[in-house]
């Protein structure tokens, strides 16, 4: 693999996610005023189907702990997600050094 | 993919969880004794984790006008074999549900099957397909990766369509309603998720080809150094 299609690669995720944000435009309030959501979680639409195939079914065990508002939810995912990154970047950068320092050991003998 | 806490019936939350508890302990005595041969392993086993850390934090808007997110178990199958990521696969299920009330512990069974054993089977065994047929390394990560998390929620759908089957339609209907919720959803997010693995393994591959090679992940030909 060569290196310089990684950038390509990345440009394409970062067009798979735009084009849904520039092409899929909020439809109309329905009759009862209510604005319609988009770019729900489908997490949250399985729950909702879930209600409409078996509208008796009751949810038997709650959540020991759940974040007290979508703020705080998203500071949790986002301390997720720059723990994840933090490690990827530390073990890249010390690899990229390990990797320089070896090369320039090989010209130098 | 993620089944909320308690939207799995009893005997659907026991029966996932009986059918995931031997990967996670096969997959953690596998990963004890890789780290025991070979502890300079140990980081790069922190760097799968630390993928499917962050993919799957990252809820990305999709076609249908809603949103998802990756799985990042690819990279992890393919380093250490699919076994090693149903105990990675269960610590990231874990802190979501216990932290973040993202998925839950009577789901937790069934939420391991889909995201750290369907999908990193899944992803390893199109690896070995992809390979033997010849195709080019990053074709293959690619497409391993990208089905391997499409499977992953499909199998969420079908698990849902077991637990919750249509009163008319019964399992298939069931299905296909889960599955445009899930797997349609999750299409452009697979292709995503199948590039980024490639990025990273590109990265890994540059700087730590020794190791990768040690490792039997890749032999001398994929790396260009």
């Amino acid at each position: 693999m060569k290196r310089s299609t990684n950038i390509p690669m990345l440009v394409l995720v970062v067009v798979l996610m735009a084009f849904p944000l520039w092409k899929i435009q909020k439809p109309a309030p329905g009759p009862d005023g209510k604005e319609v959501e988009i770019f729900k979680g489908a997490d949250d639409q399985a729950k909702d189907l879930i209600g409409t195939i078996a509208p008796g079914y009751k949810p038997w065990f709650k959540p020991i702990m759940e974040p007290p508002s979508d703020e705080v939810g998203s500071l949790l995912f986002a301390l997720q997600a720059a723990m994840g990154a933090g490690f990827i970047g530390y073990y890249l950068g010390s690899a990229m050094t390990r990797a320089k320092l070896r090369r320039e050991q090989e010209t130098k003998c | 993919m993620h089944i909320m806490e308690g939207f799995l019936p009893v005997k659907h939350a026991i029966g996932w969880s009986v059918a995931s508890a031997p990967f996670v302990a096969y997959g953690l005595r596998s990963v004890n004794k890789r780290i025991k041969e070979k502890p300079e392993q140990r980081m790069l086993l922190g760097v799968a984790t630390a993928f499917t850390f962050v993919l799957s934090a990252l809820k990305m808007p999709s076609v249908t006008g809603s949103c998802s997110h990756p799985t990042g178990t690819g990279l992890g199958a393919i380093l250490f074999g699919p076994a090693a990521m149903a105990p990675i696969g269960a610590v990231v299920l874990m802190f979501q549900a216990l932290l973040l009330a993202h998925g839950g512990l009577t789901t937790l069974g069934a939420n391991i099957f889909s995201m750290a054993i369907v999908g990193p089977f899944a992803c390893a065994g199109i690896y070995r397909l992809g390979r033997s047929v010849k195709l080019p390394f990053g074709v293959s990560l690619f497409l391993a990766a990208a089905v391997g998390d499409l499977l992953t929620y499909v199998t969420t759908s079908v698990q849902l369509a077991l637990a919750f089957p249509d009163p008319v339609g019964g399992f298939v209907a069931s299905f296909a309603k889960f599955a445009t919720v899930f797997a349609v959803t999750q299409i452009p997010l697979a292709i995503s998720e199948g590039l980024l693995t490639v990025v990273v393994f590109n990265a890994l591959a540059r700087f730590n080809p020794q190791e990768l090679k040690d490792m039997n992940v890749i032999t001398g030909k994929e790396v260009q150094v």
